[in-house]
């Protein structure tokens, strides 16, 4: 069944390639005609540069990411935790080229889908794009937003840590991708995708990377099942030095995610950048107070979840609103994601590293923050939200919030339970025990 | 010949070092151990869940002494381990058949 199912993904590939290979197609009449009528866009050298420079940013996010989650879960599965988030960066790129990129920018179907008029990168080069960057080669934008599709399943895998099968997952990885993200990413951020249509906004990725992750993760934790021994023997991270050097990674990797979803440099992209940072301190800050208060002792480890929450926060909202806004996005969005993770034990699953706590939550509160404290006076393009006398925004805001919960959702639990009668979820229960590292990858975090 | 086993604070090491060495004891033995004993363990909280740390780090000690300065040397190790807080430790003391330096091949009180 492993090797018929690895053999059916490898021949899709290769026959997805040849179709991109087959066709280096000449200019179309059409794009000829579009080019005559508008001034043909001309690549600006210091947007590209930012651009540039920002994917290699959300690149190092997923190695953040690795770290952040490696240090929370205990050593016999260090490597087989950070090999989840990691291994995404070959599985996602590949898919990403042949065709990701074509179902999540590529030509409009129904408002639901990309075609695949840009299977194998086909007709995506080195001139601008103007309907979505129109200053920076359309490859800096593909390359941009792929390291986007790369990190967004690695955070799902918080929520099945220390039991989850490789084999399986990595054809979770391509299912979960093709029939989550890249619909999503369409809806959201694609030509005529219907939730941009609708005019709901996401400025970097709150519904179609926090949301589809974080509530992915409630179905996965849901049907996966918990942990051996979970709430029975001790479960604490084994390093939370490496947890904040991860966390550290992702809010530098995070200014080139905000940032750089302005696809230009200048003074939106300084505005995201600025709101970004000043979330992520309030968000360390509340989360750490709230916790010192609660639980007596202001932990290492909370500091830096609450900085992950307020980036996750401030995400959907970075490119709308002002300094003083994302102080108090920051601010609640700590307390929140703090009171979540909190209330996980009395639901009783185990989402063992918090995705849904963090991902979920946070980016619910910022996709609904980004209705209340959106403003033109940031972002023109954007919209006023309702304190700012507006309140359709936040009525859009919330549809886009349900739509991608229930999709996330219902979808994940689909291919779970696909997975779950063909290859099978979990490690066996000798493999659980002898940790993931050994059983899955035959090596050891550390050799003393 | 006896053997001393003293389970003591890691913060406390250095200092029974420089006084063990000040009365001329010339080797000692230094393990991290973990256990428990009185003190019994103490609760961490990881984003709000609980868990029992039950066994707490430890240095333990081991040296090799002649029977007649046995006093001596545990009043040193009491005297210069203690906090008065509970956890302090335990110095444990047993007899010991013989000692063999490696090297030279002496035994009993000359291999000390």
């Amino acid at each position: 069944m492993k090797r018929f199912l690895s053999i059916l993904i490898l021949i899709g590939l290769f026959s997805l390639a040849s179709l991109g290979f087959a066709e280096e197609a000449p200019v179309s009449p059409s794009e000829v005609e579009q080019a005559a009528a508008a001034p043909a866009p001309t690549v600006d050298t210091g947007d590209t540069s930012w651009i540039l420079i920002s994917s290699a940013l959300v690149m190092l996010m997923t190695p953040g990411l690795a770290l952040f989650y490696g240090g929370m879960v205990r050593r016999k599965n260090v490597l087989g935790t950070i090999m989840q988030s990691f291994i995404a960066l070959g599985v996602m790129t590949i898919l990403w080229v042949f065709y990701g990129y074509s179902l999540s920018f590529g030509p409009d179907i129904g408002h639901v889908i990309g075609n695949l008029d840009w299977v194998g990168l086909k007709g995506v080069g080195l001139e601008p794009n103007p309907d979505y960057a129109a200053t920076i080669p359309h490859q800096a934008f593909m390359i941009f937003q792929m390291m986007f599709a790369v990190i967004t399943p690695a955070l799902i895998t918080g929520a099945f840590a220390e039991r989850f099968k490789f084999s399986t997952y990595l054809v979770f990885l391509v299912l979960w991708a093709t029939f989550i993200y890249f619909p999503l990413a369409h809806w959201v951020w694609g030509v005529g995708g219907w939730i941009r249509n609708l005019g709901a906004l996401d400025f970097a990725g709150g519904l179609v990377v926090h949301i589809s992750s974080g509530v992915s993760a409630l179905a996965a934790a849901i049907f996966v099942g918990k942990r051996k021994g979970y709430g029975k023997e001790p479960m604490m991270p084994h390093n939370i030095t490496m947890t904040l050097i991860g966390a550290s990674l992702l809010w530098f990797g995070w200014f080139g995610f905000n940032g750089g979803s302005a696809v230009a440099s200048g003074s939106l992209a300084t505005s995201a950048f600025v709101v970004t940072h000043i979330a992520t301190a309030a968000a360390a800050l509340s989360w750490m107070f709230a916790e010192w208060k609660h639980r007596g002792k202001p932990t290492a480890l909370g500091a830096a979840s609450g900085a992950v929450a307020g980036l996750v926060a401030i995400t959907p909202a970075s490119g709308f609103v002002g300094p003083m806004s994302s102080v108090i996005i920051g601010l609640v969005g700590g307390v929140i994601c703090y009171s979540a993770i909190n209330l996980k034990s009395k639901f009783g699953y185990d989402d063992s590293l918090d995705v849904v706590g963090v991902h979920g939550v946070g980016g619910t509160w910022g996709a609904i923050a980004t209705g209340l404290f959106a403003s033109k006076a940031i972002n023109a393009a954007g919209n006023d939200g309702l304190f700012f006398g507006n309140p359709s925004l936040l009525v859009n805001q919330l549809i886009s919030v349900g739509a991608a919960w229930v999709y996330s959702f219902i979808v994940t639990l689909i291919i779970l339970k696909l997975l779950d009668a063909t290859m099978g979820l979990r490690v066996d229960h000798e493999s659980e025990l002898a940790g993931l590292d050994h059983a899955q990858h035959g090596e050891s975090g550390y050799v003393l | 010949m006896k053997k001393i086993e003293a389970i003591i604070k890691h913060y406390k090491l250095d200092e029974v070092r420089d006084a063990l060495n000040k009365i001329g004891i010339q080797g000692m033995t230094v393990t991290e151990v973990k256990g428990f004993g009185r003190q019994k363990g103490h609760m961490e909280v990881y984003r709000g869940v609980e868990y029992e740390v039950k066994f707490l780090p430890k240095v333990k000690i081991e040296v090799a002494v002649p029977a007649e300065r046995l006093e001596d040397i545990i009043k040193v190790i009491q005297d210069n381990a203690r906090t008065g807080e509970i956890g302090d430790g335990k110095i444990f003391v047993s007899n010991l058949e013989d000692v063999i330096r490696v090297r030279t091949g002496e035994r009993g009180k000359d291999a000390i």
